[in-house]
């Protein structure tokens, strides 16, 4: 039977659509137990690829007959090596192309609205690690939030709507991915927007943003409107934009609130965190549509695949902005916090400037899921 | 410690390094050692995981040069 590749982007149309699929992942399972492909319908099996070195025989009863079995790896290569065994036994199989790494880096982008007088704003969704990203086009310009490494992504789909860039925005120093705002910034001569707060340490030049700020993208009216809400770094700020949405960096998301312990300040950030959502928050208004910098778990995606809830609803339902009691809420953000993501400080100073590793080693450091959540 | 064979799996990718590792320790003799070298970031859970689960005893690995070696026992 055939061995076929299935691309990180077929994956993700499987788990949008929440249709069936059969893993057998080979990595080990300190690995598997970290991170993995997360489908609603999606099925596992962990055996490590070095426990199938003599043959696949012993596991092939393991094995549906009815379902798609996609083998993923680390990289791709022991994927290859098993997928091509359980085919010489009979079955169809695929391996997932370029394997985690790949997953790990894929974004889908997705429309989420409509703005002011044809203007338009975009969501990438990097599904395989949980990050969020923005692209605001209006009247020929776009402006880009809190972009990942893969900048090209951007460049292109900005180059296919016939826009230039000419803003890009961080919502505060990530801990969890490498940002691309600065190379998009360098190669587009757009400006680079960052709160200074956060910005204390960076090597290079940046507009600072405080809040009060207002951007305009191209010169029809869509604002920018900077919001300082600080908690999960002390520089935060949320962007509400033409009105209709509030960017909310990683300080609000769907189904979580954002950790304030990844600059190792959980103690004295938490009241800030608890002011931005429990005051500056509530000031805005219900219709707004929250667009957070990520999610947490595969069940925050809309049916689009989209990640974006109205405010009045979060108000309602997330946990995290209905805890009355102050030390109850101390206790939530700042003990029994999730691991922290990998490397996350190699990875703050790489957004700083301060270190300059090569692409491979910005894979190695960014593998995981991201973890700047707290439930 | 007396080292009984080198392998050298340096450039070599996932799942290479396992690979070569198994076939050079199925031509030792128990208790002796192999030292491997790979430039395969991903070798070192492997190998780890791999050691435990099929009765080697890792004696120890270092990293020198992006370059990593280990010390494997077979048991």
């Amino acid at each position: 039977m055939s061995v076929k590749p299935m691309t990180p982007k077929e994956v993700t149309r499987k788990v949008i659509n929440k249709e069936e699929l059969f893993i057998l992942d080979v990595r080990n399972e300190a690995d598997f137990a970290d991170w993995k492909i997360e489908g609603e319908n999606f099925d596992y099996l962990n055996i490590p690829y070095f426990e199938l070195l003599d043959g696949v025989e012993d596991m092939l009863d393991k094995l549906p007959s009815s379902k798609n079995i996609l083998v993923v790896c680390a990289k791709e290569g022991s994927s290859i090596m098993v997928a091509d065994m359980i085919s010489e036994a009979g079955l169809s199989v695929s391996y997932l192309e370029g394997g985690m790494k790949a997953w790990s880096e894929h974004l889908e982008p997705v429309k989420v609205g409509d703005l002011y007088n044809g203007g338009e704003i975009y969501q990438f969704v990097r599904i395989g690690k949980g990050c969020l990203s923005y692209m605001v086009v209006s009247n020929g310009e776009a402006a880009i939030i809190d972009a990942t490494r893969m900048i090209n992504h951007y460049l292109e789909f900005a180059k296919n709507l016939d826009v230039t860039i000419t803003h890009v925005f961080d919502t505060h120093l990530h801990a969890d991915h490498i940002s691309g705002g600065r190379v998009i910034a360098e190669k587009t001569n757009a400006a680079y927007w960052l709160p200074p707060k956060d910005a204390e340490e960076v090597t290079f030049d940046y507009s600072p943003l405080e809040g009060g700020n207002i951007v305009r993208i191209g010169n029809t009216a869509i604002d920018i409107h900077a919001l300082y809400s600080p908690g999960h770094t002390i520089g935060s700020t949320s962007f509400v934009v033409d009105e209709k949405f509030l960017l909310s960096g990683d300080i609000l998301f769907v189904d979580s609130i954002g950790r304030p312990d990844l600059a190792g300040m959980a103690e004295d950030w938490v009241g800030d965190l608890r002011e931005s959502l429990y005051s500056s928050y509530r000031e805005l208004s219900e219709e707004l549509i929250v667009l957070p910098a990520h999610f947490m778990i595969i069940d925050e995606l809309n049916e689009n695949g989209s990640v974006a809830e109205k405010l009045g609803t979060l108000f309602e339902n997330n946990h995290g902005l209905n805890i009355e009691d102050e030390n109850e809420f101390r206790k939530l953000v700042t003990e029994n916090l999730p691991p922290q993501p990998n490397a996350f400080q190699e990875i703050r100073q790489t957004n700083m400037g301060k270190i300059y590793p090569d692409e491979e080693q910005q894979r190695e450091m960014e593998i995981g899921p991201n973890r700047c959540a707290v439930r | 410690m007396i080292v009984d064979k080198v392998l050298d799996a340096k450039g070599l990718a996932c799942p290479m390094p396992i690979v070569k590792t198994k076939k050079a320790i199925n031509e030792l003799e128990s208790g002796q050692v192999l030292e491997v070298h790979s430039t395969d970031k991903g070798a070192k859970n492997d190998l780890t995981a791999w050691a435990k689960s099929s009765g080697h005893e890792l004696l120890k690995h270092e990293e020198e040069n992006n370059v990593l070696k280990f010390w494997l026992k077979k048991g």
